[in-house]
């Protein structure tokens, strides 16, 4: 009975948020709207058991992505008025393709439902084992299986980072970085001087 | 499976991670000053690669011994060869950048590294034995690929070219993991040897849509027609040093993944996929050649060069013998000592105040200015239309003869027709440089390193190069047997 309220719970949020999301004139009030459908989203994901895609959507979705698009919204200069200016001239166009999103959805559903599709059987290289946790079952694969696949995929992160410090950092020549080792080594009696300036003449450093 | 084995299996790849982790320090105290340093170090580690794969070729390792972590990786012996192809082409372009980059003021630590840890995912592409492998392999060398095609930063034109070729190749991976998902999907499985398996009691339509997205993208990978858009734009526009290196590595890692691809986890489907590799290998072949007769800017005809060679390589594909797999990789060894030596001539040719010169009407007479360079040039360009004394012929010869062996006669007649197509505009080039009267436009000097790799390569195209055949040939021989029982 509470899974059920649970779920109807999370959906109706979830639905909602979205909603309000689209609907909302404010694209900032959108962005919060949206992390509260993530959360949400997160809670449907624990009910049917995936806990490590709840742990994804928020860690992923909300930490980052979410907050990006805060950033994005709130530092460029988008004319949100102007974007939504073209809404009624493109609305049919935007029903059409959604009509037939849902169309081939449901046809595809359909199909796979009838038993037109044959599916392959998972070799069971990933199957869970019992007892434990999907957290632990991947971690317990990508440590140990997928050991070599893991390290190289850190490797790929590794180059996208060399790749973007290449591409756009550059040494500026008008800027006046803070250098510390200087500012370290530096001793009372260097950056202090005592003058005795006479009376109406001024200091010549 | 046994962890040691797994480990030493992929020592190579251990070797260069570590070098380039390394490197990447040396490159962060010693900045842009060490890196003459750090291009010789990144040298040495290949060439340490370089010999600690080529046990697996002489020793023809194959099957089980070779299969790392539960046959996602192959060290056997026709990873080794393509591996040992990719990382001669890798040091080469490396050992040429120097003079090029110190031009611009651009030689920057960061080029020899990732090149290396370009050559370390294209060494994973070739040994893949799952869609994961293949995949993270292909996306390491890409990553590199797109930041190097865009390393001349204040270049307008390199720019471009990295722009271009990232977008177009997040796109071609895209097609590919969609590809890659559908398989996945009507298998159950991600290993090469799991999907042979599944798909033994026939191809259903799912499958099938796997395999022709996968094509899709794979053939833009070795920018075969016609997903070859891109070819001529990028290699224009990047550096000189690094187009060199698409021509050559790259193309080498990519084929070879086709090779994995295809002719293992696909290798009972052959009658699904042949069509398809029959119209890229045609396709590629006819439109390269014409594609490069308008063309006045060297790189871009080397571009369409390439498209055409990929052609006549795919020939071998399209065969699906080991007889075909065979005369790819040796049409490939041959393929990437022309390719040097092109771009090793494109970087000798400069202007008096050492611009490089790419304008092809600029060379004319170029034979009584520099006899050297010109007859190099010349021999390169004979040997990639493939006419007979020099080793590019042999090349060709090859791929129709397992052609014609495999009973596909009229491919190997319709490509044999298509090769004089391409034979037209190699000569108009050595008609420029021999019969025109001189422009006087290429004085500058060359560097003793980009002479050492023309001559060189130049030796192993000319009939010299025939002495070769009996030991390439059974190189490539036991590389292709190991394709075939990698399984």
């Amino acid at each position: 009975m509470i899974h059920v309220i649970a779920f109807y719970l999370f959906a109706v949020m979830t639905i909602g948020s979205g909603a309000i999301t689209i609907l909302s004139r404010n694209p900032v009030h959108s962005v919060l709207w949206l992390i509260l459908a993530f959360f949400n989203a997160a809670g449907l994901m624990i009910l049917v058991g995936a806990e490590f895609i709840a742990m994804l959507l928020v860690i992923v979705y909300v930490g980052a992505v979410a907050v990006l698009f805060l950033f994005v919204v709130m530092m460029l200069d988008i004319d949100f008025a102007e974007l939504r200016a073209g809404f009624v001239k493109n609305f049919p166009f935007g029903m059409l393709i959604a009509v037939v999103l849902l169309a081939e959805m449901v046809l595809g559903i359909g199909a796979y439902k009838a038993g037109a599709l044959q599916l392959g059987t998972p070799d069971g290289t990933a199957a869970q084992p019992l007892g434990t946790s999907n957290i632990e079952a991947i971690g317990a694969l990508l440590y140990s299986r997928y050991l070599f696949l893991f390290e190289a995929a850190g490797i790929i992160l590794l180059v996208a980072m060399i790749g973007a410090i290449v591409l756009t950092h550059r040494q500026r020549g008008d800027t006046r970085g803070q250098k510390i080792s200087k500012q370290i080594a530096r001793r009372p009696d260097e950056a202090t001087v005592n003058v005795k300036p006479e009376v109406g003449k001024g200091v010549s450093l | 499976m046994d962890w040691s084995q797994s480990l030493r299996l992929i020592a190579p790849e251990e070797t260069l991670s570590i070098a380039g982790l390394i490197l990447l320090l040396v490159a962060a105290w010693g900045g842009d000053k060490a890196s003459r340093l750090i291009s010789i170090l990144t040298v040495a580690a290949l060439v340490a690669a370089g010999i600690m794969v080529s046990p697996a070729l002489c020793g023809a390792t194959m099957g089980p011994d070779a299969s790392a972590f539960f046959g996602q990786f192959h060290a056997d012996a026709f990873a080794s060869y393509a591996k040992v192809l990719i990382y001669i082409s890798a040091a080469a372009s490396l050992v040429i950048a120097p003079v090029f980059f110190e031009r611009f003021n651009a030689m920057r630590a960061e080029y020899p590294i990732l090149v290396l840890f370009a050559a370390l995912g294209m060494g994973i592409m070739v040994s893949a034995g799952d869609l994961l492998t293949l995949y993270i392999g292909l996306e390491m060398n890409s990553l590199a690929a797109y930041v190097l095609a865009a390393f001349l930063r204040n270049d307008g034109r390199s720019a471009e070219a990295g722009l271009k070729y990232f977008v177009l190749g997040a796109l071609a991976s895209g097609i590919l993991l969609f590809g890659m998902s559908l398989t996945y999907g009507f298998t159950g499985t991600t290993s090469f040897s799991g999907i042979n398996a599944a798909l033994a009691g026939g191809l259903s339509h799912g499958a099938l849509f796997g395999i022709v997205f996968m094509l899709a993208g794979l053939a833009f990978k070795v920018s075969a027609v016609p997903f070859h858009m891109w070819t001529p734009d990028v290699y224009e526009g990047a550096p000189t040093p690094v187009t060199m290196f698409f021509a050559t590595a790259p193309k080498v890692a990519a084929m070879g993944l086709m090779m994995r691809v295809l002719l293992d986890a696909f290798s009972d489907q052959a009658a699904a996929w042949q069509q398809i590799v029959l119209f890229l290998a045609l396709a590629s072949i006819v439109v390269g050649a014409l594609g490069a007769i308008g063309q006045t800017n060297i790189k871009r005809l080397m571009a369409y060069s390439s498209i055409n060679n990929v052609g006549f390589i795919l020939v071998g594909l399209a065969v699906a013998t080991p007889q075909g797999a065979s005369a790819m990789l040796f049409y490939l060894a041959i393929y990437i000592a022309m390719s040097l030596g092109g771009f090793a001539v494109i970087l000798m040719l400069k202007d008096e105040d050492g611009n490089y010169v790419e304008h092809i009407p600029s060379y004319a007479g170029l034979s009584r200015t520099r006899p050297g360079l010109a007859l190099g040039l010349a021999m390169i360009m004979f040997s990639l239309a493939g006419i007979p004394p020099l080793f590019g012929f042999w090349g060709k010869f090859l791929v129709f003869k397992a052609a014609v062996d495999g009973g596909m006669i009229a491919l190997a007649a319709l490509g044999f027709a298509a090769s004089v197509i391409g034979a037209f505009y190699y000569l108009k080039v050595v008609k420029i440089i021999y019969f025109d009267e001189p422009a006087d436009v290429v004085k500058g000097e060359s560097d003793i390193w980009h002479k050492l790799i023309l001559v060189i390569s130049c030796v192993v195209i000319s009939p010299l190069g025939f002495f070769l055949t009996k030991w390439l040939g059974g190189l490539t021989d036991t590389a292709a047997t190991a394709l075939f029982h990698a399984l």
